[in-house]
C-alpha cells in the first residue's frame, strides 16, 4: 500500500464507529451529506483523527474539508510537515 | 394600492415568471416546523415566557401567578438591593439617559471610570476594561489579541461568545474535548514552535453547572508557554474568599492572565468586563473593534454596577447561604429520583437531564403551573444533544422557598411520568 492508501484506510476504519447508516466510504463521500454528521459527531471525529495521527487539525482547515478524501489529503499533508 | 406603495422588495410584488433567488429564510423551514408541533400541541413556549411585573429576585407575577423565579443567573441577589437602587437613580438625574456614544468618542462619563476602580480593586488587578455586553468582552478578546499567526486553544464546550470571537478574528482555532487535562496538554504539545499560544477556559460551565479543573489546566497551559483567560461570567461572587470566581478558589490567580465576567448575572446588571495585570492592556481600547464601534454602557448601569461590585466583596453570609441553597436543592432533587449532570452541587447551577423535547417541554410547563420557573435548553445549546432543565438559584432564596420548589418538582416530576 502506498502511503496515501494506508491513511485511507485507518481514516476508514475511524469513521466507522460513527457511521451508523453503513454509508459506502470512497474519496467523494461528504461528511455533511452523505454520512450525515452533526457538529458533536464532527468534534469527536476530528478528535480522534487527531490522536490517531498525532496532528492537530484547526477548525479553520475542518472548515474546507468536505469529502473523505479532502481529509485524507489534508492528514498527509499534516504528518509530512510535521 | 398605488404605484408608489408598491415595495420592490416584495416578492409578491414581482412580475409572474421573474425568477428570485431562493426564499433566505428557507434554511430555517425544519426549525420553524419543529416549533410549529411543539406549540400545537398546545404548551407553552419555553422561549416566550414574560414576566408580567417581578416583586423581589425571586419572585414575580407570570400570568397574573406568583412565581419563584429559579432560572435568572441573579446569583446574588443584587438587582433589588437599595444601595445599588438608589446609585442608578442618582446617575439618572446627574448624568442622563444614556452617553450615546462609544467609550473612545463621547461615551466615557466619570461612572464608567468608577466602575472600572470598583472591578481593580474586587480582582486586585492593574487593568479593567469595561464593556457593553459580556458577549462584546469575549468577542473583543479572542478576535483582537491572536491574530492570523497565532493560536487559540479552546475547550470544545465553550460559550457562544467565544466561538463568536474566534470566528470574528484570524486566530488558528484549536479545540479538546471538555474539562480533559490531558487533551488539552497533547494539543498544545502539537503546535509548532513560532506563533502565541492563547487557551481559554471557563470557571463555570453553565449549560451543566460542572467547574473546570483550573489548577491542573492553567498549569499544563503555562508549562507550553500559553496566555490563559478565564471567563468567570457563571462563578464571579461566590467562589474564592473574595468572590472573584473559579480561578480564586483554584489557587491560580497570579497565573491566570486575563479574567472575563460580565454584569448580568452576579453583579445585576447588564455589561462586561476584562481584567488583567498585562502591562501593554491599555492599548486594547484603541484597537479592539467590540470595543470602539458600539455605543457605552448608560450612566445609571455603571453606577448600579460599581455599587454591587462593592458590595459583592464583602458579601460573605450572602456568599455562605447560596452554596447552601444550592447543596441542598441538588441533594433533595437527587433524594426524589432525578437524574442530575453532576454528581454533587459544583455551582450555583443543578442541571437536570431529561430524555427528550417533549418531556423536557411538559415538566418545564408543569413546574411552570405549580409556581416555580425554570430554564429549558436543548441542543444545539448543550453538549452531546442534551435536554436539560437548568435551575440557578439565589442568594435571596429563603429555606422556605427550596421547600417549596422541591415540592414542586416532586409534583411536576410524578405528574409527567418522570419519576416513577
Amino acid at each position: 500500500m502506498t502511503d496515501r492508501e494506508e491513511t485511507f484506510a485507518k481514516v476508514v476504519q475511524l469513521i466507522e464507529p460513527f457511521n451508523k447508516k453503513d454509508v459506502e466510504l470512497t474519496d467523494s463521500t461528504t461528511f455533511a451529506g452523505d454520512l450525515e454528521w452533526d457538529s458533536l459527531i464532527v468534534m469527536d471525529f476530528v478528535a480522534s483523527v487527531e490522536d490517531e495521527f498525532d496532528i492537530l487539525i484547526t477548525m479553520n482547515m475542518q472548515a474546507e474539508i468536505e469529502t473523505v478524501g479532502q481529509l485524507v489529503d489534508s492528514v498527509e499533508e499534516l504528518r509530512n510537515d510535521g | 394600492m398605488t404605484e408608489s406603495d408598491a415595495n420592490p422588495m416584495d416578492p409578491a410584488e414581482a412580475p409572474p415568471g421573474h425568477t428570485h433567488g431562493r426564499d433566505l429564510f428557507s434554511k430555517f423551514d425544519a426549525l420553524i416546523a419543529e416549533r410549529d408541533t411543539l406549540l400545537d400541541t398546545g404548551v407553552r413556549d419555553p422561549f416566550g415566557l414574560v414576566m408580567e411585573k417581578v416583586l423581589s429576585p425571586t419572585l414575580a407575577i407570570v400570568k397574573g401567578k406568583e412565581t419563584i423565579l429559579l432560572g435568572t443567573y441573579n446569583y446574588m441577589g443584587m438587582t433589588f438591593d437599595p444601595d445599588v437602587i438608589e446609585a442608578g437613580k442618582q446617575a439618572l438625574d446627574d448624568f442622563g439617559s444614556g452617553t450615546t456614544g462609544s467609550r473612545v468618542l463621547n461615551g466615557t462619563y466619570q461612572g464608567h471610570m468608577e466602575v472600572e476602580e470598583a472591578l481593580k480593586d474586587f480582582y486586585g488587578t492593574a487593568h479593567a476594561m469595561v464593556f457593553s455586553t459580556g458577549y462584546q468582552a469575549n468577542l473583543g478578546l479572542m478576535s483582537t489579541l491572536a491574530g492570523k499567526e497565532d493560536y487559540i486553544i479552546l475547550d470544545a464546550d465553550s460559550h457562544a461568545s467565544i466561538y463568536d470571537g474566534c470566528k470574528l478574528g484570524d486566530a488558528q482555532i484549536v479545540r479538546f474535548r471538555h474539562n480533559n487535562v490531558e487533551d488539552l496538554d497533547k494539543r498544545l504539545g502539537r503546535l509548532p514552535a513560532e506563533g502565541g499560544r492563547l487557551v481559554v477556559l471557563e470557571g463555570v460551565y453553565s449549560m451543566l453547572g460542572d467547574i473546570a479543573p483550573l489548577k491542573e489546566m492553567v498549569e499544563v497551559s503555562k508549562r507550553h508557554g500559553a496566555m490563559v483567560v478565564v471567563d468567570e461570567a457563571h462563578g464571579m461572587g461566590f467562589f474564592g474568599p473574595n468572590g472573584r470566581g473559579v480561578f480564586e478558589e483554584a489557587g491560580v490567580e497570579d497565573q491566570v492572565d486575563f479574567v472575563v465576567g460580565t454584569f448580568s448575572k452576579s453583579v445585576g446588571t447588564v455589561g462586561g468586563f476584562v481584567v488583567s495585570n498585562h502591562p501593554k492592556f491599555g492599548v486594547l481600547r484603541l484597537v479592539c473593534r467590540p470595543y470602539v464601534f458600539t455605543a457605552s454602557l448608560p450612566p445609571s448601569v455603571v453606577a448600579t454596577a460599581a455599587t454591587s461590585i462593592r458590595k459583592l466583596k464583602y458579601a460573605g453570609n450572602k456568599r455562605q447561604h447560596l452554596w447552601e441553597n444550592s447543596r441542598r436543592l441538588h441533594k433533595g432533587l437527587r433524594d426524589l429520583g432525578f437524574d442530575l449532570a453532576t454528581p454533587e452541587a459544583q455551582s450555583a447551577i443543578i442541571a437536570i437531564l431529561l430524555p427528550d423535547q417533549d418531556t423536557t417541554v411538559r415538566m418545564w410547563q408543569a413546574l411552570l403551573e405549580a409556581g416555580v420557573y425554570v430554564n429549558m435548553a436543548r441542543p444545539p445549546a448543550t453538549p452531546a444533544g442534551m435536554y436539560l432543565l437548568r435551575c440557578s438559584l439565589c442568594a435571596d432564596h429563603s429555606a422556605e422557598q427550596v421547600t417549596q420548589i422541591l415540592a414542586m418538582f416532586e409534583g411536576a416530576g410524578k405528574a409527567t411520568g418522570v419519576l416513577g
